[in-house]
């Protein structure tokens, strides 16, 4: 039997490329689901750093302690993603890396999440239309083809159900009690209106993960969550807005200005001693 | 509602029971129901541990606690941090529970007693302080994220009442 040089050089030649190819889709695949899951927790980690800050200066103890223990509830559902990603990533980036040491156009949180805590109108008006989607969100990923992310969702569900029953409340007793704190309310509901929509939208992560059977198509939980929040809204005795005229790109990176400034105070001491552990 | 059955070596049984939860130090992690599996290999011990809320502070503690109770009994040991299946009250033993009442802590309701409670307002957690039933839910999130926050409306004791988490 001869053997052919060509052949054999041919036959290598197709392997190779054929490695190289399935070893691009992993990538590509890996990719996808670390960015995937990224744009999950990055909704957290700032709407747990932004309620952090209440820490001290809650309206009362009672709201003080539990707008910080949503707080932590969230830091430490961060913490499951976080560990995930970084095993994801297998480039040696740690959660703490992945948490703290990203740069603001890296950040992918919904621009809703970032919005500072101007009064507490401010504060519980968007906890509400946050954990009313972060709860539809968490009951779908619960059926994820992705055996860690549907671990989280189980366990995270069952600490956002109590956030979002604390918000809701909060919502209907200052929509539904005085004038002013009913003014106060609808003021801050107007006003955060603008950011719901993009809990919506789909990022390209978001669409090869609905594709692969693991993430969650977002588009779909649109309708019950308008119709839930009007149905509360109007039990608060509040106006649900019509403006149609919505913000976006936080999913993109693109952040409104309050974000820099909430990064500075959240990586100050991972950039001042840089190793720190959580 | 346990869904799974605990793997637990029986001769690391009085071992684990004698370490406890650093926030309510008068229960064992075995009482509380955070071990789900523990089992001897080549000597080293493999631990599997579920935390009762996802921030809970404690689980890092708890881990190391292990570890030392187990290298005191001449054991290596690897923990692990398990999600699956989540933890919930159901888990905790008869044992925890009256460890819990004597320590001033509320023992977790059935769910459809709890929703009437943190919902409805409904009285019937019962006073750790004298065992009346005239309390009132002061907030639904107490001193760690797995309680709230009650007030006795007879003898005006303040204390938390472990929520129910299924």
């Amino acid at each position: 039997m001869s053997i052919d040089r060509d052949e054999i050089e041919i036959s290598l030649k197709a392997r190779c490329e054929a490695i190289r190819k399935v070893s691009i889709e992993v990538n590509m695949k890996n990719e996808n689901l670390y960015n995937y899951i990224l744009g999950i927790a990055d909704n957290s980690l700032i709407l747990g750093q932004r309620m952090g800050e209440l820490c001290g200066h809650g309206p009362t103890l009672e709201t003080d302690i539990a707008c910080t223990n949503i707080s932590l509830d969230l830091f430490g559902q961060v913490r499951s993603y976080f560990q995930y990603a970084s095993k994801i990533a297998g480039d040696g980036r740690t959660e703490d890396d992945i948490a703290m040491l990203r740069k603001e156009r890296e950040y992918i949180n919904v621009l809703l999440v970032e919005q500072p805590n101007t009064d507490f109108a401010y504060t519980m008006a968007r906890q509400f239309l946050f954990d009313v989607y972060h709860l539809a969100f968490l009951v779908e990923l619960q059926k994820s083809a992705d055996l860690t992310l549907s671990a989280i969702a189980s366990k995270s569900i069952k600490e956002v159900s109590y956030h979002e029953r604390f918000s809701s409340d909060w919502v209907k007793r200052l929509g539904d009690g005085t004038e002013e704190s009913n003014t106060k309310m609808q003021e801050a509901i107007d006003a955060l209106w603008t950011y719901t929509d993009e809990l919506f939208h789909q990022t390209e992560a978001d669409k090869a993960m609905v594709a692969e059977g693991i993430g969650v198509d977002v588009t779909k939980l649109k309708d019950s969550y308008y119709r839930h929040v009007s149905e509360l809204l109007e039990e608060a005795t509040l106006q649900v807005p019509e403006s149609k005229y919505f913000q976006k790109g936080g999913k993109e990176g693109i952040h409104t200005e309050h974000l820099g400034y909430m990064l500075a105070e959240l990586q100050y001491m991972q950039r001042t001693y840089p190793n720190m552990e959580w | 509602m346990t869904t799974t059955e605990q793997d637990i070596d029986k001769k690391l049984i009085p071992i684990l029971e004698g370490v406890s939860d650093p926030e309510i130090p008068v229960l064992s992690i075995m009482d509380m129901g955070v071990v789900r599996s523990a089992v001897i290999k080549d000597n080293t011990v493999k631990v599997q541990i579920t935390p009762t809320y996802s921030g809970c502070p404690a689980m890092d503690v708890i881990g190391d606690d292990i570890k030392a109770a187990l290298k005191e009994a001449e054991y290596n040991s690897e923990i692990e941090l398990i999600l699956h299946p989540a933890w919930t009250t159901d888990w905790i033993t008869p044992r925890g529970r009256k460890a819990l009442e004597e320590y001033g802590i509320a023992a977790p309701l059935d769910a459809e007693a709890d929703k009437d409670v943190l919902l409805n307002g409904k009285r019937i957690v019962k006073c750790t302080n004298c065992g009346s039933q005239n309390t009132r839910l002061v907030s639904q999130f107490g001193s760690t994220a797995c309680k709230a926050q009650f007030q006795c409306e007879d003898c005006q004791e303040p204390f938390d009442y472990f929520k129910c988490l299924k």
